[in-house]
C-alpha cells in the first residue's frame, strides 16, 4: 500500500510536493476520486489526496465568481450557487457513475483539471472558458498563480486554459476561481420523436443544425437513437419507441414561450413533436450530461467521447458502427459523440481514430479496464510537433515527473 | 528594450537578399521611406524603424522565413493591422517585422458547422460581412473592428462591447494554424470543440505574438438576434451609475452590452457627433438588450425599473435601429472625440471588480489632480473593464512622462482593488514593467516556461509582455532541497 498524503493547508500542500520532488516520488493526485479511472493507469509510489483542502473561500454573486479550495465538492458549490439563483453555466458533468464510482464525488479541482462540460457547451463553453484563475503548486515545488477573479483579463499567458484539461500533470491547484452566472428563469425542451423503425441519425443532425443555426438561442441539442432513448427515465423519451432529438430553450419566461413556438413551426415536418417542462427537462439534460444511457451497461465495455465538427457526427458514428458493435448518442448538436462498445480488440481505437482523421477532432477513451487503458492511447495521439511542445511544457512544469506521470500520454 | 544586436544590423543587406529569395517581388521592404509606415502600432508614443519588413503571402513562405531567421538567430516581430494599443507590434531595430497584411482571404464559410475559416489578415468586420447575407455574424466586436485583423485579435484576445454576453475572442476561436519559430507548421483545434490533450489553442490566444505566427484562424459564428434595443440612461452621480450596473447583474440580467461614460466624455462626444446625449448628467450608460422581441421588451422594462430605482434622471429607449445606432455613435467615437479636445491621449485598459467602480473613479480623479492632467473615462461597465483616457500634450516638456506616471498609478490601483493590468489591449511594451505588481517572480517564471516550449531562443517578439527574459536553460534548472523530511503535521495514511 502506497503512502497517502492529505494536506490541509496550502503550506502543507507545498511541503508535500517539495518532498515528492526531492525524493523523486511520483504521486497520484486525487480529490473526490470520481474520475480516478479516467486516463492512463499510473505507476505511482504515493497518493496526494486533496480532499481535505475543501471549502469556499469567496463567493460574490454580484461579481459573478466563486473561489474555492480545489478539493471542494461540486455538490457543495452547486448548493451554494443555487441559493443565490446562480449556476455554473458549463454544466459540469458527474462522470462518477459512468466510471463505476458513486455520484456526487466530483470536486472543483477535478472538474477544472479534466475540462469537462455538459450540453450547454455549445453556447457557454467548457470548464476552460469558466476558470478565471487559480493558485497552484507546480511539479517544481513552487507556488504560482494565474488569472484573477474578473472575466476580462489579458495579463500574460492564459495559464488557466492550460491547467483546464491537464489532468493534474502540470501542477496541483490549491484554489480555483470559476465564473458563476444567473440561472435561467425558464426551461423547456422540444423533442422530435422519429419513427419507430430505422435509423434517423442523419436527419437528427439536420434538425440540430437547423435549430443551432437559428436565432432561437438553443442551449442544448442532443440526439438519442432508440436504444439510448429507451434508457431515459423521462416518460416522453422512453415511451417514444424510436429515436429522439432534443432541443433546449432557456431564458426569461416570455422569451422561451416565443422561441418555443417559433422553433416548433420550423422543425415540425421532421417528426412528431413533444415538449418537456421544467422537471422533465432538468432530468433529461442531466442524463445526457452524465452519460446516463451508458451507466450500468456492463455489456458496453468501452466508452469513448469523440469531438468532431457537428455536421459530421452521424456520418462518423455510423461509419464506426459498421465495423464495431455498440451504441451511440450525440450531444453538442452532433459535435460530441458518446460511443459505447462491446468487447473488441484495442477498444476499437484504430477504427475510431481513422474515422475522424479527415474531419479533424479527437477521441478519448473515457471508460475501459485498466489494462486496456495501459495499452491503447487513451487521449488523442498528438502530431510530432504537438508532442514536442506538450513534452516541453510538462518539463517546464514538472521536470521530475512527480505529478500524475503518464496519465495523459507516456511521459506526460 | 533589449539592446539591439549590432552584428545582425550590420547584415541587413545580406538578410534582405536572402528573404527576397523566399518572398519575391515587393514583399520585402528595406528602404527607410517605406519602413516608416511600420514604425509603430496604435501606441504611437513609441516609434522604431524595423530592420526589414517582410510581407509573405503563403504559410509556406512564413515557414521558410521563420526557419531562415531561426537558423540565423534573427528576431521576428509579428504584425497584423498595427492597431494594437500596447505596443505589441512595436518594431525592434534588429528584428524583422513580419506583416500578415497579405493574408486577406476567407477560406471557408461553413454554415452547417457555424464557423468560418479565414486567413489572419482579414479584418474582424470582414468576417461578419462575409456571413451577414445569411443572417450570421462574428460576435467579438472591438471598436477597431473595421481595421484590426483577426490574427491580431487572437494574439491579443480582444474584446468588445458585446463580450459581456458573447465572450471574448478566446471563447469564439475554434482553431488556428500557426508557424513556430523553427518553421514547423502546427494546427490546434479545428471545427470541433476543445482539445484532445493540453489546450494549446487557449494558451496561444492572448499570447501577443510570443509563441508563433498565426497563419489561419477558425472562428464560430452566430445567428443575429431577432432584435436589439438600447437604453440610454443618465445619472446624477457616477456612484448611482455604478450601483445600477451591479443591480442589473444581481437581477440575473446579462445584457448584450453595458457601457458607461463620464461627464468629460459625454461632452466631448456630444460636441463631436451630436448623438443627443443629455449634458446635465454625471454618468451616462448604454444598456443593449438583444434576443427575440418578447425577451427584449421584457428586459427593457426590468432594466428601466432598476435604473429609476438608482436615481436615473433620464431614460430613453431606442425605437428603431437608427436611434439605437445614434445612442452608440457617441460611445463609438469616444476616442476621436477626445482627440479633438486634446493633442494627445493614452487609453488605459484595466479591469476591476464591478463593485469598486465608484472608489476607483474617485482615486482616478485624485491622481489626475496630482499629475496635473485631465482624465476622461469610458468603461465596459458590465465586465468592469475601464478605459480612462489620459489627456496630455506631447509637445509640452514633461507631459508624456506625467501621463505615463498617471497611467501606471491607475493600473496599479486596478490590481490593488482586486483587478488586473489589462482587460483587452494586452501588455506589450506599455505595461510590461508593471507585471510585477500583479505577479510574483515565480508566477512570471512559470509563464515564461511556456514560452520556452515554443521559442526557446526568445526570437519571437522579445521585449514584449515580460519585464525580464530569463534564459530557458536557467528557467529549466531545478532547485531541490534534499533531506527535508515530510513534515510531521501532514496527515498521512
Ligand atoms: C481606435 C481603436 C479602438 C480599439 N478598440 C478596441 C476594443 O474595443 N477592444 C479591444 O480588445 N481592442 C481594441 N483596440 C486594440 C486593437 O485593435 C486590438 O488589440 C487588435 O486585436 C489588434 O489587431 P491588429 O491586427 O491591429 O494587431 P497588431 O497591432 O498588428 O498586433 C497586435 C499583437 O498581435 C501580434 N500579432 C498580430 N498578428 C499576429 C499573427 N498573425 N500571429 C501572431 N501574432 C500576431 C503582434 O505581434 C502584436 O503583439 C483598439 C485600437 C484602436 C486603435
Amino acid at each position: 500500500m502506497s503512502d497517502t498524503l492529505r494536506p490541509e493547508t496550502a503550506d502543507q500542500l507545498l511541503d508535500t510536493v517539495k518532498w515528492a520532488v526531492s525524493e523523486k516520488t511520483p504521486m497520484e493526485v486525487v480529490a473526490g476520486g470520481s474520475k480516478r479511472d479516467f486516463g492512463r493507469p499510473m505507476q505511482t509510489a504515493a497518493t496526494l489526496d486533496m480532499s481535505a483542502m475543501s471549502g469556499i473561500d469567496t463567493y460574490e454573486p454580484e461579481e459573478l465568481f466563486v473561489t474555492a479550495r480545489a478539493g471542494t465538492p461540486m455538490q457543495e458549490l452547486n448548493a451554494a450557487l443555487d441559493e443565490k439563483g446562480q449556476q455554473f453555466s458549463f454544466e459540469p458533468p458527474d462522470l462518477g457513475p459512468l466510471l463505476g464510482a458513486e455520484s456526487n464525488q466530483g470536486t472543483i479541482g477535478g472538474i477544472a483539471a479534466t475540462n469537462l462540460a455538459g450540453p450547454r457547451r455549445i453556447k457557454e463553453g467548457a470548464a476552460r472558458d469558466h476558470v478565471l484563475g487559480f493558485n497552484a503548486v507546480s511539479g517544481r515545488g513552487e507556488v504560482f498563480k494565474s488569472g484573477g477573479t474578473v472575466v476580462k483579463n489579458v495579463t500574460g499567458f492564459d495559464l488557466s486554459k492550460l491547467m483546464a484539461g491537464s489532468f493534474g500533470t502540470l501542477a496541483v491547484m490549491s484554489h480555483v476561481t470559476l465564473k458563476t452566472l444567473p440561472q435561467p428563469e425558464k426551461i423547456r425542451t422540444l423533442l422530435v420523436c422519429w419513427r419507430i423503425d430505422g435509423v434517423y441519425d442523419h436527419g437528427a443532425m439536420k434538425v440540430m443544425s437547423k435549430a443551432l443555426g437559428s436565432s432561437h438561442d438553443v442551449s442544448g441539442a442532443a440526439h438519442l437513437p432508440a436504444a439510448a432513448a429507451a434508457a431515459s427515465s423521462v416518460d416522453y423519451v422512453n415511451a417514444s419507441g424510436g429515436g429522439v432529438t432534443a432541443l433546449r430553450l432557456e431564458g426569461p419566461g416570455p422569451s422561451v414561450e416565443h422561441r418555443l413556438e417559433a422553433l416548433k413551426s420550423e422543425i415540425k415536418d421532421f417528426g412528431r413533436i413533444e415538449e418537456l417542462h421544467t422537471v422533465n427537462s432538468r432530468t433529461f439534460w442531466e442524463e445526457v450530461r452524465d452519460v446516463r444511457p451508458f451507466v450500468g451497461r456492463d455489456d458496453l465495455e468501452y466508452v469513448w467521447r469523440i469531438s468532431v465538427p457537428p455536421a459530421d457526427g452521424s456520418r462518423i458514428a455510423l461509419f464506426i458502427l459498421e465495423s464495431l458493435k455498440g451504441e451511440v448518442f450525440y450531444d453538442w448538436g452532433g459535435g460530441q459523440i458518446w460511443l459505447g462498445l462491446k468487447p473488441v480488440v484495442n477498444a476499437g481505437a484504430e477504427v475510431i481514430r481513422a474515422a475522424i482523421a479527415n474531419s479533424g477532432g479527437h477521441a478519448t477513451l473515457v471508460k475501459a479496464p485498466a489494462d486496456i487503458r495501459g495499452e491503447v492511447p487513451v487521449m488523442q495521439p498528438l502530431s510530432d510537433a504537438e508532442a514536442l511542445i506538450a513534452g516541453k511544457i510538462k518539463e517546464g512544469f514538472d521536470p521530475e515527473g512527480v505529478l500524475n506521470p503518464g496519465r495523459m500520454y507516456s511521459g506526460i | 528594450m533589449p539592446k539591439p544586436d549590432e552584428s545582425v544590423i550590420a547584415r541587413r543587406a545580406e538578410l534582405a537578399a536572402a528573404l527576397r529569395e523566399i518572398v519575391p517581388g515587393e514583399g520585402v521592404i528595406d528602404t527607410e521611406e517605406e519602413l516608416r509606415a511600420f514604425d509603430c502600432d496604435g501606441l504611437m508614443a513609441y516609434k522604431q524603424l524595423p530592420l526589414i519588413v517582410v510581407l509573405p503571402e503563403t504559410t509556406e513562405q512564413v515557414s521558410k522565413v521563420l526557419k531562415y531567421c531561426h537558423e540565423n538567430s534573427v528576431k521576428i516581430v509579428p504584425r497584423g493591422a498595427g492597431t494594437g494599443l500596447s505596443g505589441g507590434a512595436l518594431p525592434l531595430a534588429d528584428a524583422i517585422t513580419l506583416g500578415l497584411g497579405k493574408f486577406k482571404q476567407i477560406l471557408d464559410i461553413d454554415f452547417e458547422n457555424r464557423c468560418v475559416v479565414t486567413q489572419p489578415g482579414v479584418t474582424n468586420l470582414g468576417i461578419t460581412q462575409a456571413v451577414e447575407h445569411a443572417g450570421f455574424y462574428y460576435a467579438p466586436d472591438p471598436s477597431s473592428q473595421i481595421a484590426c485583423s483577426i490574427g491580431g485579435n487572437v494574439a491579443e484576445n480582444s474584446g468588445g462591447v458585446h463580450c459581456l454576453k458573447y465572450g471574448l475572442t478566446t471563447n469564439n476561436v475554434l482553431g488556428v494554424e500557426m508557424v513556430l519559430m523553427n518553421g514547423d507548421v502546427v494546427r490546434f483545434g479545428g471545427k470541433h470543440l476543445d482539445a484532445g490533450g493540453y489546450d494549446l489553442l487557449g494558451v496561444i490566444t492572448g499570447s501577443e505574438g510570443l509563441l508563433g505566427v498565426i497563419t489561419e484562424v477558425t472562428v464560430r459564428i452566430l445567428k443575429k438576434p431577432e432584435v436589439a434595443r438600447a437604453l440610454l440612461i443618465g445619472f446624477p452621480t457616477m456612484l448611482d451609475a455604478g450601483k445600477c450596473v451591479a443591480d442589473v447583474i444581481a437581477d440575473g440580467i446579462i445584457p448584450g452590452g453595458m457601457e458607461l461614460m463620464d461627464k468629460p466624455i459625454i461632452h466631448a462626444t456630444e460636441d463631436f457627433v451630436h448623438a443627443g446625449y443629455p449634458l446635465d448628467v454625471e454618468g451616462l450608460m448604454i444598456v443593449e438588450l438583444d434576443g427575440p422581441e418578447a425577451e427584449v421588451a421584457y428586459l427593457v422594462e426590468r432594466v428601466e425599473k432598476i435604473a429609476r430605482a438608482c436615481n436615473a434622471t433620464t431614460v430613453r429607449i431606442s425605437e428603431s435601429d437608427d436611434e439605437r445606432a445614434r445612442f452608440w455613435s457617441g460611445r463609438k467615437n469616444a476616442f476621436p472625440a477626445v482627440g479633438r479636445i486634446s493633442p494627445d491621449y493614452i487609453c488605459v485598459d484595466g479591469t476591476i471588480p464591478r463593485k469598486k467602480l465608484a472608489e476607483v473613479l474617485e482615486r482616478i480623479s485624485e491622481y489626475s489632480e496630482k499629475h496635473g492632467l485631465r482624465v476622461a473615462n469610458v468603461f465596459h461597465a458590465g465586465d468592469g473593464n475601464l478605459h480612462p483616457l489620459v489627456l496630455f500634450d506631447a509637445n509640452q516638456p514633461g507631459e508624456l512622462e506625467a501621463a505615463e506616471a498617471l497611467c501606471a498609478d491607475i493600473l496599479t490601483l486596478c490590481v490593488e482593488v482586486g483587478g488586473v493590468l489589462s482587460g483587452e489591449h494586452g501588455i506589450g511594451v506599455e505595461k510590461r514593467d508593471l507585471m510585477g505588481t500583479m505577479f510574483t517572480e515565480d508566477d512570471l517564471k512559470q509563464q515564461q516556461r511556456v514560452k520556452c516550449a515554443f521559442d526557446p531562443e526568445h526570437l519571437l517578439n522579445p521585449g514584449k509582455v515580460y519585464p525580464e527574459l530569463h534564459r530557458c536553460a536557467e528557467l529549466g534548472k531545478m532547485h531541490i532541497h534534499h533531506g527535508k523530511l515530510p513534515f510531521p503535521d501532514i496527515p498521512r495514511f
